[in-house]
């Protein structure tokens, strides 16, 4: 087989969830997005290894681990976004606006306490 | 150098693209509906159907790991990937309450500049890839490489140290998980209101 | 110990009191006296061994070079003749005096251990000046007595009066101080060495090049310094420093610098008869002009000031026409009484509580109060006005003598032009000189009005050094035998027609303002009764009128002026209304309210130099803040702006953010495969 076909695969597949990371505007899309790109770089690298015949079998085992840390951020990640779902009663990224110039700071994120009532007063 | 020539050139290594093998046609179709269902994942407007189509994207790439004959890995991307990523995403849309059914705003404003930079970074990949790649072969038919066995010898004789490292970090992840979506007991907030 | 060890020592110690009283001055208050007066009088005893050793006859030269310094070398070197020893002992008993005064006289004064020291110091310098016989040795001490100077001045630099008062002494000397930096430099050149002696044997030798350039541009220092004629306008303004400083620098030591330096190097400027003639004019215009301002001052302390430019204008004029030995014998007899008159002034100013002589005038028996000072002011006065046998006759028929020989050509060391200028002013200037004299004496210890506030007793400290140094003044005049023997060997015992001449110009001068005092304490006594009778008495006699108006006037310009610098504890007391009898006034006539300026030199100064100065410093000023700062200015706000425009970028959205990050990383990664393919390419 080409080297060609999976290598080519992963780039428009990269390129795909690089968009996405790009233009969704729910955070829990932009993690699909990310998944999408770091298996594209799983493939890569399963793809390689074969060519390669390593001994060690390198590229298979760092797909293993990059599953593995994938699964580990997709967690991290969505209770991250829970989490500021909770605080500000929205994922959307364009919305998380504190690090902008002039930026004043969340009103609601000022008390240390009422976080939790918010998502409580949105439904 | 005349096309015959590079045809030549390219039949040293292996076959031509114009004369493709089965495993290659089933590893383009398949690699096909991958590359659509991705399109259809960053694309649609609705949210949990975005999630069902990244289960078609993930399950192509699981196909094609397996006609790469990385047998194992196949079925650990669809153990996790399929089995656990995807249900977490869809519990994570669940909990952030994502509306069911078209969401006019699921893009951003940021989705031309976004299109931009993709198209020219898969453009430019696609370049450097071919231009790199064309003629490289790849030998499925030696000894085995992707079984369970070859898998289980290669990770637990070379890469047991980094296995277990990797073992502790999700635990680590699990515990920082739970911490981060652990919910605050109110009447503990309200205490410390009231400090 | 040998007499050069000695020597050495004379300077040394007052440095060494200077150093131990700045160092001690706060942790240890009770050394502070014993490190003043002690190493004082140390040095003082060990001038007057030296002058002993010495004994007016061969030189004492010793020299060492510390390094080798170029072209021209720099020597310690010590040069005691005649002149440095008798100066030295001058100096050292002055200071002395000086020092033991000021205990007293400075007793409450929180600042006294730096003043002190300074004073230490600076007596150290001029004891420097007068033994070196290296010039550029010299320079150091002419500089650090420059330095003292503003010091000292501005002791009370609470005031603003002190305040640019040492300033302008500083920079008016200073201005001086360049010329003569230059003309050292170019006497050097011209002699290869910077030793007197060797630059003495240069000038015999005829071996100077530019004699007139070098003599006139060393005058000019010298006019700083002896606060000579244009160069005179600060020592007045000086008198804002504490009355022992007055009495110290500005009489008996730093001015005469200037002269000593002349009278060391006279040689170099008798060399150039251009170099005399223009001394000579200096001198008569400076005699006669300080002559008139000192008639026409009201601070007790400023008639002294100007005196002093008076008599140092004398030994100018000695100089000019060539007799080194009557000047410095000036410089010796003025130095004691002056010094005694500043330290009497001193004693007045505390008893009275007030500078002005018109506010004295108006206070009955303040001689009774102060007796010590009443008597030796007389003597000090009196030497003052040249009146036999006091020190000043002598020392300044000496001067008088020299001038009348040059001017009959029977000298032939300065053109006789000099001669008859110096001879003409000093007679006149004889005859003001006692008239201003008369006039302090008279208002001051001859007030008639409310009695002088009683202060108890002065202290013998400043009493007995008043007594010590009264004995110079009227004794001095009688070695000038064996004093003559010390100099250049030239007689410097008075003729018959000299001292006619110049005693007669006295008498007449002190006579001329007694009757004018007489006249003007009748009109004052009249005058506040006769006020409606005013009118009357205008018709009858306009000349007597303008007469009392102008005393009316004086007094309400007294009374508005208050004493410069308030250095007497005590509070003033109520200054007693009415006009004040001032002979003065009517002796200089029209000329009163110009001399009382001081013939408006610091106006004129004001215009030539002052405001051109301020009007650059006002266009630098102006440069600097609009113009340079205008660029300073742009380079901030420009880079503000840009940074609002980058700014704007900063929306906080994510996403915007890692566009633009892999866009960059996109281009980068093109260009460096188009790069690569490039390279491989070719």
């Amino acid at each position: 087989m080409h080297l060609a076909y999976p290598a080519v695969l992963a780039a428009l597949l990269f390129c795909t969830g690089l968009y996405g990371v790009l233009a969704r505007r729910n955070a829990i899309l932009v993690l699909m997005s990310v998944e999408l790109m770091l298996n594209a770089v799983n493939l890569n690298l399963v793809a390689f290894d074969v060519w390669l015949r390593d001994a060690l079998h390198a590229g298979q085992a760092l797909t293993l681990f990059t599953i593995a840390i994938a699964a580990a951020e997709i967690g991290i990640g969505l209770a991250i976004v829970l989490m500021v779902y909770r605080n500000r009663g929205t994922s959307d990224v364009d919305r998380l606006r504190d690090t902008a110039e002039g930026h004043e700071p969340h009103p609601i994120n000022a008390g240390d306490s009422t976080g939790t009532a918010r998502p409580e007063v949105a439904a | 150098m005349t096309p015959a020539a590079t045809l030549a050139a390219a039949a040293t290594t292996g076959p031509g693209f114009l004369s493709p093998t089965g495993v290659e046609i089933a590893f383009l179709l398949v690699g096909l509906a991958t590359f659509g269902a991705a399109l259809v994942t960053v694309t649609t407007k609705q949210l949990v159907h975005a999630a069902l189509w990244l289960v078609v994207a993930l399950g192509g790439i699981a196909v094609e790991y397996l006609l790469l004959t990385a047998e194992f890995i196949a079925w650990v991307q669809v153990l996790i990937y399929l089995g656990s990523v995807v249900v977490l995403l869809l519990f994570g849309l669940m909990l952030t309450k994502a509306p069911i059914g078209r969401s006019p705003d699921a893009d951003s404003g940021n989705r031309r500049v976004a299109l931009g930079v993709a198209v020219v970074a898969a453009v430019a990949l696609v370049w450097v890839v071919v231009d790199a790649f064309r003629t490289t072969w790849i030998d499925l038919d030696g000894p085995v490489q992707g079984s369970t066995k070859v898998s289980g010898e290669m990770l637990f004789q070379h890469w047991v140290l980094p296995f277990e490292a990797l073992s502790v970090l999700l635990l680590a992840a699990l515990i920082g998980a739970i911490v981060l979506s652990r919910r605050n007991d109110p009447a503990d907030a309200s205490d410390k209101g009231q400090r | 110990m040998s007499t050069t060890t000695l020597a050495v020592l004379v300077p040394l110690l007052p440095f060494l009191g200077a150093v131990a009283g700045l160092l001690l001055g706060r942790t240890a208050p009770g050394f502070v006296r014993p490190l003043a007066i002690l190493p004082t009088l140390a040095a003082a005893v060990l001038a007057v061994t030296v002058a002993v050793r010495q004994g007016g006859g061969q030189p004492i030269s010793t020299a060492t070079e510390l390094t080798p310094t170029g072209s021209v070398p720099i020597d310690l070197s010590l040069y005691i003749d005649g002149f440095a020893a008798l100066v030295a002992v001058l100096v050292g008993v002055v200071a002395t005096c000086v020092q033991l005064y000021s205990t007293a006289y400075l007793r409450d004064d929180p600042r006294y251990p730096s003043y002190a020291a300074l004073v230490s110091l600076f007596t150290s310098a001029m004891l420097l000046v007068v033994y070196s016989g290296d010039l550029m040795v010299l320079l150091v001490g002419w500089e650090v007595m420059g330095i003292c100077s503003y010091f000292l001045v501005g002791h009370y630099w609470e005031t603003e009066a002190a305040r640019s008062a040492s300033l302008k002494a500083f920079l008016v000397t200073k201005l001086g101080d360049v010329p003569f930096l230059i003309g050292l430099f170019a006497l050097a050149t011209d002699a290869g060495s910077f030793r007197i002696t060797k630059i003495l044997g240069t000038v015999a030798a005829g071996g100077l090049d530019h004699p007139t350039l070098v003599a006139l541009l060393l005058l000019a220092g010298v006019a700083g310094k002896s606060a000579q004629f244009p160069l005179h306008t600060w020592l007045p303004d000086a008198m804002a420093g504490p009355t022992p400083v007055s009495a110290l620098i500005h009489a008996a030591t730093m001015v005469a610098a200037g002269v000593y330096f002349i009278a060391r190097l006279l040689p170099v400027f008798a060399a150039s008869a251009a170099a005399l003639v223009v001394m000579a004019v200096m001198a008569a215009v400076t005699m006669v002009g300080s002559a008139l301002a000192a008639l026409a001052q009201d601070d007790i302390k400023r008639v002294l000031a100007y005196s002093t430019i008076g008599q140092l204008a004398y030994m100018t004029g000695a100089l000019a026409v060539g007799d080194r030995g009557a000047a410095v014998f000036h410089l010796l007899s003025h130095g004691a009484f002056k010094a005694l008159l500043f330290l009497g002034a001193g004693v007045i100013i505390h008893a009275a509580g007030t500078n002005s002589l018109a506010a004295m005038s108006r206070m009955d028996g303040l001689a009774k109060r102060i007796p010590d000072a009443f008597w030796t002011m007389t003597i000090a006065l009196l030497a003052l006005a040249a009146i036999p046998p006091f020190a000043g006759f002598f020392s300044k028929e000496a001067v008088l003598v020299a001038a009348e020989q040059t001017a009959t050509g029977h000298s032939d060391l300065a053109p006789v032009a000099a001669g008859w200028l110096v001879l003409i002013a000093g007679v006149l200037t004889a005859l003001l000189t006692a008239a201003y004299a008369a006039r302090l004496w008279l208002m001051a210890f001859r007030g008639r009005g409310a009695a002088a506030p009683d202060h108890g007793k002065e202290p013998f400290a400043m009493t007995g050094v008043l007594w010590l140094l009264a004995v110079p003044s009227v004794a001095f005049g009688l070695a000038a035998d064996s004093v003559a023997d010390w100099f250049d060997g030239r007689a410097l015992t008075p003729t018959v027609a000299t001292s006619v001449l110049g005693t007669g110009a006295a008498v007449i001068g002190a006579m001329l303002t007694y009757a004018l005092w007489q006249r003007a304490t009748v009109k004052a006594a009249t005058a506040p009764a006769a006020g409606p009778a005013r009118s009357a008495a205008a018709a009858e006699q306009p000349a007597a009128v303008a007469a009392t108006v102008s005393a009316a006037t004086a007094a309400a310009e007294s009374a508005a002026e208050t004493p410069e610098v308030a250095e007497v504890t005590h509070e003033h007391p109520a200054v007693p209304a009415g006009p004040a009898a001032d002979p003065g006034r009517a002796l200089l006539g029209p000329l009163h309210r110009h001399a009382a300026d001081g013939f408006h030199l610091d106006a004129v100064y004001d215009r030539l130099f002052v405001r051109p100065v301020r009007g650059a410093a006002g266009l630098v000023r102006f440069l600097d803040r609009e113009v340079v700062d205008t660029y300073v200015r742009g380079a901030g706000s420009g880079t503000r702006l840009l940074g609002s425009l980058v700014r704007r970028a900063q929306t906080g959205n994510v996403q915007s953010y890692l566009s633009a990050l892999l866009a960059g990383a996109v281009v980068l990664a093109i260009a460096t495969a188009v790069l690569a393919n490039v390279n491989a390419g070719s």
